[in-house]
């Protein structure tokens, strides 16, 4: 296994897609290709990809190297050089590691949730092209690279929430979700364009920017880090660009579980890590990103507790977990942001794909009070999703609490109390809405006959598989106050991230206060929603049912007044002054042709005046000048 | 004895009539009688310096005048022929065909 493997794990994903593309054509213009052909391609290219990159990993552990592979150079103009090289380090294969193992389980699991869809095949393309950008994004060695996977996974999200584009609202919702990520890639851009001139035009390999980085100036460096934090902000769902997320729920389910637990947004939690040199040096954005991962995190929490879909609900709570990841990345806890990243794409993935299941049983019902209306035995789906509800409230001994745990240390170390405080606050609105969201589904009392529903064992042990890494995963970093070594602190020592370094006395109380907060956060749940009536739902009413009104917001200020401007530049600007101008001058020339034509009438007489006049004027002139 | 500011006023009268007469006239006819009378407006104020300095130099150009003319008159009135058959009119104003535009 030698380092040219490298550009296979994103070679097989990618020309699984294009075969899978090229199939799909033929399947609806020729000849119709079975649904098996299309998943046997589909679910064995990802299957490639982490083979491939488990063995690198084992390779890596053994002889402690570090892959890059350089293909060819892209672009060479002056001082700028772009290779077309990939680089796989700790960061880059742990990170690949479980995107392509989760995302090749996501892919077994849609074979069973999308049987019988017109666009299996389709489904399929979009499902390996949006992996192989994925990995682009994770194994780039410099941001040009990593900015074609950034670029790539957003367009793959757009095409894939609108999967279904027959429905008029997908398409604004994949409108949405682009035109939000598009902002933030803009900003992105700007980043790595300053970042270049900060670092006196080098070339742009994150190796040679590493080297660099501390001979430029500190105000270039936090600009730079700040608009590359704006690309994040877009893809990563975090105020205030985080609107799209909870709309790009129009997809089918296992995209909403492919982008929100392993991929897509974790992007920009993995971009701050990947350029952790430049973050560590300025410490300033470090600290705003943290309050923007706080505020994050408290906003969607509170939303998700008056949400009824239950796709929503996940979404929100999506974007509360990535605001507790920026809070480790932002404060420099980078190993503790991407371990969270780690437990957060098991039990995450397995919320969303139980959600899933339950969907496709009840026929497309998503609202969580219709859904306990209409309740349907499946007992593996209610088993495992009860697994990830308590994982992701942060319960011991399930993975989300070890990842928790460590970022509200983390926090509570750096003296940052106020984020130490709304991450709590958090910590207990999750408990909450997650818990609620259980108790209805599954617990509370309905008068509907519950009857067992066949769940298709493609969906089943995908859910049972990552339902055993919701549980254990945690364990891979067993911090050493609970007698661990924390590996994979070990294996990303790389990022030179803060170590949690407090008495193991405060630690424990700080333990057993988010334990503590968790259990009142269940216990206020199960008070309020283990018997509730279902017959009476909830409705999404108020301040926190209406989601702020950010939405309303956002389309008054953003969307209303840049159509007020693109109509007053059409109507005015372009008709009355711009077209006015040009049509009005040409007018003019054309006049005044017209007169000036009118002196050549062909009129001899009048030619003789012209003459006349003529010879006078050169007379006039030869006598003034030679004089008599 | 007549004094030379006279003659030249003369011939300062004459070629202005001519000028007129193009320029107001429609005939062309006429036209042709007043270029001439320009010519002989001309002729006659050099042949009077011609006679004032006592230098023969000006009646020789006047004399040259005078046979060019002559040639002139001939194209001159074939030319008012020709023009004569194709419009059956002498006005002026009528032969505008070498104008692109409209008509004034």
């Amino acid at each position: 296994m030698s380092t040219s493997m490298l550009v296979w794990i994103i070679l097989s994903p990618l020309l699984g897609s294009i075969v899978l593309g090229g199939l799909y054509f033929y399947h609806i213009k020729k000849q119709e290709v079975n649904e098996r052909t299309f998943a046997l391609i589909g679910c064995v290219t990802p299957l490639i990809s982490f083979i491939i990159t488990l063995c690198l990993f084992l390779k890596m552990s053994d002889e402690k190297i570090i892959f890059k592979q350089h293909l060819f150079t892209w672009l060479n103009i002056d001082k700028l050089n772009i290779d077309m090289a990939l680089l796989g380090d700790n960061l880059a294969i742990f990170m690949s590691m479980f995107v392509t193992f989760v995302g090749w389980l996501i892919h077994i699991y849609a074979i069973g949730y999308m049987t019988g869809d017109k666009g299996f095949g389709k489904f399929f393309a979009y499902f390996n092209l949006f992996l192989a950008s994925m990995l682009i994004l994770v194994l780039a060695d410099n941001p040009i690279i990593l900015f074609i996977g950034w670029e790539g996974v957003g367009v793959c999200s757009y095409l894939l929430i609108k999967f279904y584009y027959g429905n008029k609202e997908n398409v604004i919702a994949a409108n949405k979700a682009f035109i939000a990520n598009r902002v933030g890639d803009f900003g992105f851009l700007l980043g790595v364009v300053t970042l270049f001139f900060a670092l006196g035009e080098v070339d742009l390999s994150f190796g040679t920017i590493e080297t660099n980085v501390s001979n430029a100036s500190s105000g270039l460096l936090a600009l730079a880090g700040f608009l590359l934090f704006v690309g994040a902000m877009g893809k990563s769902a975090q105020v205030p660009l985080y609107v799209w997320l909870p709309d790009a729920m129009a997809g089918p389910t296992p995209i909403s579980a492919l982008i929100h637990a392993a991929t897509m947004v974790t992007a920009g939690v993995y971009m701050v890590a990947r350029f952790h040199f430049l973050y560590s040096g300025t410490e300033e954005i470090g600290l705003f990103i943290a309050y923007i991962g706080a505020f994050s995190a408290l906003l969607a929490a509170v939303i998700a507790t008056r949400q009824t879909d239950i796709k929503k609900i996940l979404a929100y709570s999506t974007m509360s977990q990535l605001g507790y990841m920026f809070i480790a990345v932002g404060l420099g806890f980078y190993s503790a942001g991407l371990f969270h990243v780690f437990t957060h794409a098991f039990f995450k993935a397995m919320l969303f794909m139980g959600a899933g299941g339950i969907i496709i049983a009840l026929h497309h019902e998503q609202n969580i009070f219709k859904i306990a209306q209409h309740r349907a035995q499946l007992p593996i789906i209610k088993f495992t999703f009860l697994i990830g509800v308590i994982a992701i409230s942060g319960i011991p001994f399930f993975s989300g609490f070890f990842s928790k745990d460590a970022i509200l240390a983390a926090a509570f170390q750096e003296g940052e109390y106020l984020i130490w405080a709304i991450a709590m606050g958090t910590a207990f609105l999750t408990a909450f809405y997650m818990f609620r969201m259980y108790f209805i589904v599954f617990v509370a009392p309905t008068k509907h006959k519950v009857q067992y529903v066949y769940t298709s064992m493609t969906i089943t042990i995908p859910l049972i598989l990552l339902a055993i890494g919701a549980v254990f995963a945690g364990y891979l970093n067993l911090a050493p106050i609970f007698g661990g070594e924390a590996q994979v602190d070990q294996w990303l020592a790389q990022l030179n991230s803060k170590t949690i370094h407090m008495s193991h006395a405060v630690e424990w109380i700080l333990i057993i206060l988010s334990v503590a907060v968790a259990a009142a956060g269940i216990f206020v749940a199960y008070k309020k929603y283990a018997k509730f009536d279902v017959e009476k739902p909830e409705e999404e009413v108020g301040l926190i049912g209406n989601k702020f009104y950010v939405d309303e917001i956002y389309h008054a200020v953003f969307v209303e007044t840049s159509k007020k401007l693109s109509v007053w530049i059409d109507k005015v600007l372009d008709d009355k002054i711009i077209d006015a101008f040009i049509m009005n001058s040409s007018r003019g020339f054309v006049n005044l042709g017209k007169k000036v034509s009118m002196m050549q009438n062909a009129n001899v007489r009048f030619y003789a005046i012209f003459m006349l006049v003529g010879m006078t004027c050169v007379f006039i002139y030869l006598i003034s000048t030679l004089g008599l | 004895m007549i004094s030379l500011t006279s003659y030249a006023f003369v011939s300062m009268m004459l070629f202005s009539i001519g000028v007129i007469g193009v320029i107001a006239r429609r005939n062309i006819f006429v036209i042709y009688m007043s270029i001439e009378m320009m010519l002989n407006g001309v002729n006659l104020f050099l042949v009077t310096f011609a006679r004032y300095h006592f230098n023969m130099d000006p009646q020789i150009v006047s004399i040259m005048v005078i046979a060019i003319a002559a040639a002139e008159a001939a194209v001159f009135l074939s030319v008012i022929i020709l023009l004569y058959r194709s419009r059956k009119s002498l006005d002026t104003d009528i032969f505008t065909i070498l104008s692109q535009g409209e008509k004034s």
